[in-house]
């Protein structure tokens, strides 16, 4: 099924959809329709498991405009399971804080209101601790 | 004159329908009631009506928290969202005004466009109408999977009673043919009637509700109404069911009403978290009967009897199937939502729920 990319583009925002290399394998996120590992073209959509690891990261005091509601807020480098590294808001942080790699997981949040409170809401990809839990 | 029942008054579907997949959220903040009366009272006056109450935090909504509730049970379905035909949200607090929900959250979990995607609205039932809206969807065989939500992030005014119990959280329901089901839906019965017992205007912030009428003619009317009519209708009693789930604005009033309706306390242990978590509104009886279905085994009945103000009941009763021992472990329990934990103080609370306004 051909997935038209605008589509696409919601899903990599909403639910970390990016590209699988149909040559060597490679999973590539963010989606560029280029395999960075082999060159070759990539259009395959592939829907990563939103699994990672804390690679690197920063907190944020003083935020952009439309962040400013959230500060302080951590932001990190994650390494996803499948390879590609994505910067993300890490989210629902406890008292333990975060630590260079942990465990983190996908899920889809309110990432910013555009302008005032009449303005649209944009939603998109961050990261939380892994919850303990069935699976 | 007496009023006699309608000759076929539990809805019941041509195709037979079952619970495919379900999945809960509540999010990680817990604010204890005794905070809640420490501000506004300096302490506890006579009893709690609450333990504690889940809090959304500072970037989640109804449409988050919906996401990760369908992801969850798109999990124990096995099925890919590509397949649902319906994408139907309830809640009392949708996050915008008008803008639907479902549009998003189909997005977000991978869903096609070819789907209903409307927001469902009828204060705390709203969960449960949109349950049976899928019933009849799935049952009249126009789509094979559909997805019923009920979510809510719901505000009291500060101060106000409801301050204590209004809570974050609920849960997601795929409903397909019983067959591919972890649980029949054998049958539901819907009781209404105009009753002014809740209510919140277009633009106003906060609800406000009508004191007398909230007991008596409001909840222990309809959910013993429609639960009782369903167990005449159906020829069951209370012994026929392993478990019991009602609509649970506090801790008291779901005790009582099984009280009423035969029920044991042992019948409604595993669905009663509103001492736990509050009062989740759309959420609550949806989540309730999801943490039942972490529990229950092949076999077992359940009712279910929802409340909404307005207002009215949804009664439905429930086969637990086979397929349940193994596709529970598929997702996340609800259980193990309950346990992650955060407790909050009153004025990281008021920051989390918008009370403070910086402009
Ligand atoms: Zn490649």
């Amino acid at each position: 099924m051909e997935v038209p990319r605008h589509w696409r583009l919601k899903q990599q925002r909403y639910a970390l959809v990016g590209e699988v290399c149909p040559h060597c394998e490679g999973k590539i996120f963010p989606p560029r329709d280029v395999c960075p590992h082999c060159g070759g073209e990539a259009k395959t959509p592939y829907t990563f498991s939103g699994k990672g690891t804390v690679y690197s990261y920063t907190i944020m005091h003083d935020a952009p405009a439309g962040y400013d509601e959230n500060v302080p807020y951590t932001v990190a480098l994650v390494k996803l399971e499948e390879g590609p590294m994505v910067t993300a808001q890490l989210t629902d942080l406890d008292e333990q804080g975060v630590q260079i790699g942990m465990p983190v997981e996908m899920v889809t949040r309110r990432i910013r209101q555009d302008g005032d409170e009449r303005g649209l809401l944009v939603y998109g990809y961050k990261f939380r601790p892994m919850i303990a839990g069935a699976r | 004159m007496t009023q006699t029942l309608p000759e076929n008054l539990l809805l019941k579907p041509n195709r037979p329908v079952g619970i495919i997949g379900y999945g809960a959220y509540v999010p990680r903040y817990r604010l204890p009631a005794i905070e809640v009366a420490r501000v506004w009272h300096g302490g506890a006056r006579g009893g709690l009506p609450i333990k504690e109450k889940a809090v959304a935090g500072l970037d989640e909504d109804v449409i988050t928290m919906s996401i990760e509730a369908a992801r969850n049970a798109l999990a124990r379905a096995g099925i890919h969202a590509h397949a649902l035909r319906a994408v139907w949200v309830g809640s009392e607090s949708h996050p915008y005004a008008v803008k639907p929900s479902g549009t998003l959250v189909a997005e977000a979990i991978g869903a096609g466009p070819d789907i209903q995607a409307g927001d469902w609205e009828f204060a705390c039932k709203a969960g449960t109408e949109a349950l049976v809206a899928a019933m009849g969807l799935v049952g009249s065989g126009m789509g094979r999977y559909a997805l019923a939500i009920g979510m809510d992030t719901a505000q009291g005014r500060p101060g106000d009673a409801l301050e204590y119990t209004a809570a974050s959280g609920g849960a997601a329901y795929i409903l397909g043919p019983a067959e591919e089901g972890l649980a029949q839906i054998e049958f539901s019965y819907s009781y209404v009637s105009d009753t002014p017992d809740f209510w919140r205007r277009a633009h106003a912030r906060y609800p406000e509700h009508g004191q007398r009428f909230t007991g008596e003619p409001a909840y222990f009317k309809h959910i013993t109404e429609a639960g009782s009519r369903l167990m005449r209708a159906a020829g069951t009693t209370a012994a026929d069911y392993a478990y019991a789930v009602f609509h649970q604005p506090n801790t008291k009033f779901p005790q009582r009403a099984a009280l009423l309706l035969g029920f044991s306390e042992e019948q409604i242990a595993p669905g009663l978290l509103s001492p736990v978590i509050g009062n989740t509104y759309a959420g609550a009886a949806m989540i309730g009967l999801s943490a039942t279905l972490d529990v229950a085994k092949p076999g077992d009945r359940i009712l279910v009897v929802s409340f909404g103000s307005g207002a009215g009941s949804d009664a439905f009763q429930i086969l637990v199937g086979e397929a349940i021992e193994e596709r529970r472990n598929k997702a996340m329990r609800t259980q193990d939502y309950i346990a992650r934990r955060t407790e909050i103080d009153y004025a990281t609370y008021a920051r989390l729920r918008g009370k403070i306004t910086l402009k």
